[in-house]
């Protein structure tokens, strides 16, 4: 039996970033806020033993326990879906800060076209540029309406970036100036102005500057270890929910952390959510919290499995396209290539997760799309994150991967190798989504997520037009040899490839075709709101989390106007009719 | 050989525990000074006088936690050590340690599969549907080198252990390409996970057992766990430096 607790006024489920910013920006206005995190608590004082490429690059010391749960795969719906039993294509996050904690801290603006994607590429090609199958949708709200909540996010994690002549509009500067140039980054510019294209540094949350955020949290200048993703930050350098945002919720007295809190169910009462369910992970005591408003503050995959779990708005259906929760999974399209310099070394070894170079020519639809057959692109960039020596062994094709030769190869080109690559976008497709597993449960008995998911000829297309771009550009840099990479057959669960889930519980105008409103507010539940990447309704050019903070900042607010109103805080629209 | 090393470490501590607050606020203005030091000392962390230090000292971590056969590890050794084997660019996998490395990552939650879902029914599943045996690790690596013993017995009547580096790489590629039956399991999959560990053991920290003395980081030339390179970033030359490892963060 359930304790019950003590009703609160709001209960976020996760403490990462999204659930570190409602509860800051909660807290702040004298809400008390109860945050429930099913991992750890932790902090920079946990990551001084951090260089170490094999406990947290290859056994994924700071990811989830996959022994607990996991998520179920399968290409198609004529498949059957297995577990995926070991962390491989994406790195899911567990513990005080989530994957906030490991991430690199390329921290992008997703573009206007984004936000209006269906609209804008309707009204310049036409309604039948890609066919029925993508369920293409705008995210109900403009840029100019996000505007505000970029820059927030961007104060808030300090980020540093200079001028990009083809990305969003600012109204403002970065807080902090770009990255340093290195030799990589300044080879990639060149080439890119040689090729008429606008190369900037990318924007970082590695601090280029001893950087104090206007909340009072302060964090330290980058020292370029080569120690990012997969790592905390031994030094305070990289913006983290727990160097800034769940400090600033602490110091107001009105956020109550409790860690090992892992979420089974959101109570729910036909209208409204009522509370949450959770299991104490170290006494296997259940709880009842009930709370006046609930968010949903996990990643993209525990914030569908919950509303599916808990039968909240109705599950989407690949059948008949009807339904919302778990619609429009998209993940990011990787194109890229590899240049092979014989007589250069590079320092390859030195760098800092957000460390590169990039240019948006070929993003969004910054280029005329008329006579290619697909929509969007990506950014292309040069990072220099620090290579490290388990996981980096580029050698040119048909070298063997084990033997004299492979090691051979691939020592001599461990610094002279360079990679251009692209975030490509994601575009949704009726068939990739999100459902519960009828077979395979965790460790509480609950069924498992199950993804759906395959490349499309989209994907495809986009996938191999950029690596081209990037092959170019790479010529262009000097390599003696460049080699474009392909697409797999099958979208593969093993090799990683990146972790830039997003969708399943989508934002948009209409509740027949999206789950949340611009505020991140359920359409069938108005206290309850689900916040983070399972908001996009498709995966534009660039990392995520720029756009994840964005909208969690735009949460916050709408939490605030639920509080006054208590109501729906936008207006429907019904304008869509599904076949 | 490797372990036979002689050492000049200076053990500097440049991350101090003095440096810890409450709280665990560590930043740079704590640490500025002791990172400012390690650049401009390049290199005297560790001074090793080289690989063969000529002292007699035992290594007790070169012993079996896993492995109940000798037999079964020296097949062990003799696969990985083709896998990365010895050359013009420095040691293999034997010199390295590799083997005692995958011994004992075979014996904890690697070989157990501790943090991975370990739950059925199981399917063998298509290609892209990643690992789906119920074996463990440790029993996957049984198996195979069972197999492997077997087919060089079936192949050419001897033990893997003696025969010719070529005869022995012909038999490894028969698993990698899936040639090979073995119960529970295919041949690709045990050969996958033989590759990556024999690799994961020449390049990570030497405290797991394997890249001895950091001969393997000497020879990717990779510097290890070094605290910043803010002054050596923008370099136009490439920079060689003497490489450090874990170790060199503890106090005592």
């Amino acid at each position: 039996m359930a304790t019950k607790l003590d009703k609160v006024e709001v209960v976020t489920v996760g403490v990462g970033w999204t659930g570190g910013i409602i509860a800051a920006e909660l807290a702040k206005e004298g809400v008390q806020v109860v945050g429930l995190e099913r991992g750890k608590e932790r902090s920079t004082e946990d990551f001084q033993m951090v260089h170490d490429e094999y406990r947290y690059a290859i056994r994924y010391d700071l990811m989830q326990d996959l022994s607990k749960e996991t998520i179920t795969f399968r290409n198609n719906r004529d498949e059957r879906a297995l577990p995926m039993r070991q962390l491989g294509s994406f790195l899911l996050g567990e513990g005080l800060g989530g994957a906030g904690v490991h991430w690199n801290g390329q921290t992008w603006r997703f573009l206007p076209y984004d936000l209006q994607i269906k609209s804008m590429t309707d009204e310049k090609y036409g309604e039948n540029k890609l066919s029925d199958d993508y369920t293409l949708q705008d995210w109900g709200i403009t840029y100019e309406e996000l505007e505000p909540y970029f820059y927030k996010y961007e104060q808030t994690a300090g980020i540093g970036g200079e001028d990009n002549p083809m990305g969003a509009p600012r109204s403002n500067p970065y807080p902090n100036p770009p990255m340093m140039d290195t030799p990589i980054t300044k080879r990639f510019k060149n080439a890119a102005k040689n090729l008429n294209l606008h190369p900037f540094q990318m924007p970082s949350a590695n601090m280029t500057e001893n950087y104090e955020n206007p909340d009072g949290q302060k964090m330290y200048k980058c020292q370029y270890c080569g120690f990012c993703e997969r790592f905390g930050c031994e030094y305070g350098a990289k913006a983290s929910p727990n160097m800034t945002v769940i400090p600033t919720a602490q110091k107001t007295g009105n956020f109550e952390l409790r860690t090992d809190a892992n979420v089974t169910d959101i109570l729910y009462d036909g209208n409204r959510a009522t509370g949450v369910r959770y299991v104490d992970v170290q006494s296997g005591e259940e709880f009842e919290q009930p709370a006046d408003i609930v968010v949903l503050t996990s990643y993209v995959m525990n914030n569908t499995r919950l509303l599916l779990q808990s039968g909240i708005g109705e599950p989407y259906d690949p059948e008949t396209g009807k339904g919302v929760i778990g619609k429009n999974y998209c993940y990011q399209i990787l194109p890229g290539a590899t240049g092979f310099f014989e007589e250069e070394k590079f320092n390859t070894y030195m760098g800092a997760g957000a460390l590169g170079a990039s240019v948006d020519d070929y993003n969004g639809d910054n280029f005329d799309h008329s006579d290619v057959d697909f929509i969007h692109g990506a950014s292309v960039s040069i990072s220099q994150t620090g290579q490290r020596p388990i996981n980096n062994n580029t050698v040119p094709s048909g070298t063997p991967n084990w033997g004299q030769e492979f090691k051979s190869q691939s020592i001599k080109y461990f610094h002279r190798s360079l990679s251009v690559g692209g975030q490509g976008a994601s575009i949704p497709h009726r068939e990739n989504y999100l459902s519960l597993d009828p077979d395979y449960k965790d460790a509480y008995g609950n069924p498992l997520l199950r993804l759906t998911y395959d490349y499309t000829e989209q994907d495809r297309k986009l996938h191999e037009y950029i690596s081209a771009k990037c092959a170019e550009i790479l010529e262009e840099m000097g390599a003696d040899k460049v080699e474009s990479r392909s697409v797999s057959d099958h979208y593969n669960i093993v090799p990683y490839q990146t972790t830039h889930n997003t969708g399943g519980v989508i934002m948009g105008d209409d509740p027949e075709t999206s789950a949340v409103n611009n505020y991140l507010q359920m359409w069938d539940a108005d206290n309850l709101f689900v916040v983070g990447a399972s908001a996009f309704a498709h995966n534009g050019g660039y990392n995520p989390t720029g756009t994840v903070g964005a909208l969690a900042y735009r949460a916050a607010e709408g939490i605030l106007k639920f509080r006054e109103e208590d109501s729906q805080l936008v207006q429907k629209t019904r304008r869509s009719q599904l076949a | 050989m490797a372990d036979n090393k002689n050492t000049k470490m200076s053990r500097r501590k440049f991350i101090k525990n003095s440096g810890y607050v409450a709280g665990g606020a560590i930043g740079g203005g704590l640490l500025g000074t002791l990172v400012t030091t390690n650049v401009t000392n390049n290199g005297s962390q560790t001074a090793s006088t080289g690989t063969n230090g000529g002292s007699d000292q035992t290594n007790f971590n070169k012993a079996l936690m896993y492995f109940s056969r000798q037999s079964d590890f020296n097949i062990l050794s003799a696969a990985t050590e083709r896998i990365f084997p010895e050359d013009d660019n420095g040691p293999g996998a034997i010199e390295l340690g590799v083997p005692y490395f995958i011994d004992h990552q075979l014996a904890g939650g690697y070989g157990h599969n501790d943090r991975e879902y370990m739950q059925g029914p199981f399917y063998e599943g298509s290609d892209f549907q990643g690992y789906q045996t119920r074996l463990k690790r440790h029993e996957v690596f049984d198996a195979g080198i069972k197999a492997i013993e077997r087919e060089s017995q079936n192949n050419f009547d001897a033990s893997f252990v003696d025969l010719e580096g070529k005869q022995q790489d012909e038999i490894l590629q028969k698993f990698q390409d899936g040639d090979v039956d073995i119960k529970g399991v295919t041949s690709t999959t045990f050969f996958e996970l033989l590759r990556s560990a024999t690799i994961e053991g020449a390049y990570s920290d030497p405290l797991y057992g394997g890249n001895g003395n950091m001969e393997a980081w000497k020879m990717k030339e990779f510097p290890g766990s070094q605290m910043s390179y803010i002054k050596k970033i923008d370099s136009e030359e490439f920079i060689e430096m003497e490489p450090r490892a874990l170790r060199a963060h503890i106090s005592s």
